[in-house]
């Protein structure tokens, strides 16, 4: 290791910023999971049969799965009976009408958090669901999107009010028993983000959740559905992070997104949820399903993620590309620093005519980190014409990190085309050196290289996120280099 | 008699080793405000060695001797702090830095320079005003602040730019370590006329250089020739001439063997 290796990472070790807890009386049901404990959650929000029957029906599929053990992944076998599966904020009588109401303490984690949720919502036109732990507990912006016919609000408020929509779509993008994780979360998740936008609908502004869980020892299930109808377009941001704990936490979502005929559909997840310390200590597992559905003609799905935090990253935005002329997309930054792992990536389903699909993958690597990209490409039979682009970059920071490339291809129709192009770099001392010599300081020439090594994919984001993404970036990154 | 100018750069006897190899074996020069020093000399001699112990660059090990700048001992400032400190390197093999945006690393690099002196930094608008009008004066194309680094640029190109991040950030002392190398009539006049707008009284020009031809363009006060890790001979731009004449084997024997 050169002197300047280690002036670099001995720079490594910066503290996370989220890591406070606040103290908020909550309601929380004892750990442990059974038949009894869904029911509780259930009648905890109200619910309808159909959703108390689909979750039993889930936990007991569950019961029989095993948890996967094909990722690039290390971690000691999590209890699951030791996991709380429901927290709520307690709250006098039926909870805020405005953010008036909202326990100030609570609002004070989102500005340390720096989402001053007023001023976020009223400077960049975004609204924002805020969900802490299981319960949203504010919603803005709600009146505008009515006035256009747009549906934005807490997965429980939607299961009552409207549960014919739910019904048709919920499960039919990542079914019941599609994986370990996702079952489970279908047995257990008490909120999240429901979406609808109807018909030739462009929806008037980005929306946007921000989850956080701050309970200690429980899991966090939420589960997110979108569903753009014919014509329809929609951007929707989701922001994540969590306060330092030593024990990990689990947490497993669910998002499920509909595109219809000529419908548009864009995802885009800054991640920044607790890593563990330096010593891979604490951290959020984060073991999440994420899959798009192309399901009308000419639709288009686009997933762009920055992934920075958790001590584990398990994910995969997927596109079923189903519909005719469909296209999906997926634009990754996934960055493993000290003990992190994160095996990462996409599936695209090609099964429609002259469907398309883009993915573009940046792996960075620094400290002891892993970093693993695991895509697969599958044409059907019936997919003429279909055509990939994988474009998957690896940036190396030091002498002790790893990354690894997992693709997976699949073709069994002739007229497909597939490319794969796959880098690995490293930050060179030619490159520090160069801009050391124009005066500029090694942090900040580090920053630089790696933000220029993730532009094809911070272009993708919305302004606001892209310069939220640098930053992080920045913060995650202070000092590191190989 | 005048009074002399002030030294801008003095090296004594600087010994430095990279790898197993002794690469500089003893080199002192002196360099005053004003001046134009070409540092010429065969391939090996350790030329480069010498740009890139005095920019900073990492992987030498100086044996023994010393460099000031400006009256301060520059083997003591990090490269950073050198730069700022008006000591400007053109590379011979300019660095490329995907995805970065050339017209960002010019204004990340005047900025820094600006805030070490205690400057105002320049925000975007005045910023490209300035750099504007400085492409105008190297007859270069706009479009060159707008791709990344040094990437996908011919190999004029590259030169060309590291005139244009010279020019913009008007160092005190440059050094151009075969800046002329593997440019055509046209590029290298481009490369001439950046160094002559940059000569003043206040600074000091260092060109390491392999062939004459540049010198053509920029006339310089003083020609050493550097050969084994020595300079080996001094002299003013008759000197050149003479290399171009009768090449370097001549110095050799010349010289005790070291």
């Amino acid at each position: 290791m050169t002197p300047k290796q280690q002036e670099l990472e001995s720079l490594v070790g910066r503290k996370y910023r989220h890591g406070f807890v606040t103290d908020i009386a909550s309601d929380t049901v004892p750990p442990g999971l059974s038949e009894d404990v869904i029911r509780v959650i259930s009648a905890k929000k109200t619910e309808p049969a159909f959703m108390l029957d689909w979750r039993l029906r889930a936990y007991r599929r569950w019961l029989r799965m095993s948890v996967p053990a094909w990722a690039h992944v290390h971690y000691p076998p999590i209890d699951f009976q030791a996991i709380s599966y429901y927290s709520a904020p307690r709250q006098q009588g039926d909870g805020p009408k405005s953010l008036a109401d909202v326990d100030p303490k609570l609002l004070e984690t989102y500005d340390k958090l720096g989402i001053p949720l007023h001023e976020r919502a009223r400077l960049a036109g975004v609204a924002v669901d805020a969900v802490f732990d299981s319960v949203s507990v504010a919603t803005t912006f709600k009146e505008r999107l009515a006035e256009a016919g747009v549906i934005f609000c807490p997965f429980s408020e939607a299961i009552r009010d409207h549960a014919e929509l739910l019904e048709r779509y919920l499960g039919t993008v990542v079914p019941l028993a599609d994986n370990f994780y996702a079952t489970l979360n279908s047995a257990v998740f008490t909120d999240g983000s429901f979406v609808y936008v109807p018909k030739g609908v462009r929806c008037p502004m980005e929306l946007s959740t921000y989850f956080r869980i701050n309970a200690s020892k429980t899991g966090q299930f939420e589960r997110t559905l979108i569903i753009a109808d014919e014509g329809a377009s929609v951007s929707y941001l989701e922001g994540c992070t969590a306060p330092m704990r030593d024990e990990n936490q689990l947490h497993a979502a669910v998002v499920e997104l509909v595109a219809l005929d000529d419908a548009e559909i864009k995802y885009s997840t800054v991640q920044n949820w607790y890593p563990g310390d330096e010593n891979g200590v604490g951290g959020i597992y984060n073991f999440v399903t994420k899959r798009g559905d192309c399901r009308g003609r000419n639709s288009k799905i686009s997933w762009t993620q920055v992934e920075t935090g958790s001590a584990i990253t398990w994910k995969y935005p997927s596109c079923i590309l189903r519909g005719d002329g469909s296209v999906g997309e997926f634009y990754s930054v996934a960055l493993a620093n000290h003990r992190q792992q994160a095996d990462t990536g996409t599936k695209m389903i090609h099964m429609g005519r002259n469907t398309r699909s883009t993915i573009v993958s940046k792996g960075i690597s620094a400290g002891h980190g892993q970093n693993a990209y695991r895509g697969l490409v599958k044409v059907l039979p019936g997919a003429d014409g279909a055509r990939n682009h994988t474009q998957c970059d690896s940036l190396l920071m030091s002498d002790t990190c790893g990354a690894h490339t997992f693709p997976y291809i699949e073709v069994r129709n002739p007229t497909a085309v597939v490319e794969h192009e796959a880098t690995t770099s490293k930050i060179s001392d030619d490159q520090l050196f160069y801009c050391l010599q124009r005066g500029i300081a090694a942090e900040d020439a580090v920053n630089m290289i790696v933000n220029g090594f993730c532009r094809q994919v911070f272009r993708e984001l919305p302004m606001e996120f892209a310069v939220e993404a640098q930053n992080l970036l920045a913060v995650s990154l202070e000092g590191t280099v190989g | 008699m005048t009074v002399p100018e002030p030294t801008i750069l003095s090296v004594r006897d600087l010994r430095v080793r990279a790898g197993e190899r002794t690469i500089l074996d003893g080199v002192s020069l002196e360099v005053r405000a004003g001046e134009v020093h070409a540092i010429m000399g065969p391939n090996g001699s350790g030329k480069s060695t010498l740009t890139g112990v005095l920019a900073g660059r990492p992987g030498y090990e100086v044996l023994s001797g010393t460099a000031t700048y400006l009256g301060r001992d520059l083997l003591a400032l990090p490269p950073e702090q050198r730069a700022r400190a008006g000591l400007f390197l053109a590379f011979q093999y300019p660095v490329e830095i995907p995805g970065v945006n050339n017209v960002y690393l010019l204004k990340a690099s005047l900025n820094a320079m600006r805030k070490h002196r205690g400057e105002p930094e320049l925000d975007a608008f005045e910023f490209l005003n300035l750099i504007r009008a400085r492409l105008r004066q190297m007859h270069m194309d706009e479009s060159l602040l707008h791709r990344g680094v040094n990437e996908g640029f011919s190999g004029g190109e590259k030169k060309r730019n590291e005139i244009l991040q010279m020019s913009l950030l008007e160092p005190t002392l440059a050094l151009l370590d075969e800046t002329d190398s593997g440019l055509d009539i046209d590029a290298l006049k481009v490369v001439a006329d950046g160094v002559n707008a940059l000569r003043s009284p206040a600074r000091a020009i260092v060109l390491v250089t392999h062939y004459q031809r540049l010198l053509d363009y920029v006339v310089p006060d003083y020609v050493h020739v550097l050969a084994r890790g020595r300079i080996v001979k001094s002299g003013g731009r008759e000197l050149a001439k003479e290399l171009e004449r009768r090449g370097y084997d001549w110095l050799h024997d010349g010289t005790a063997a070291a």
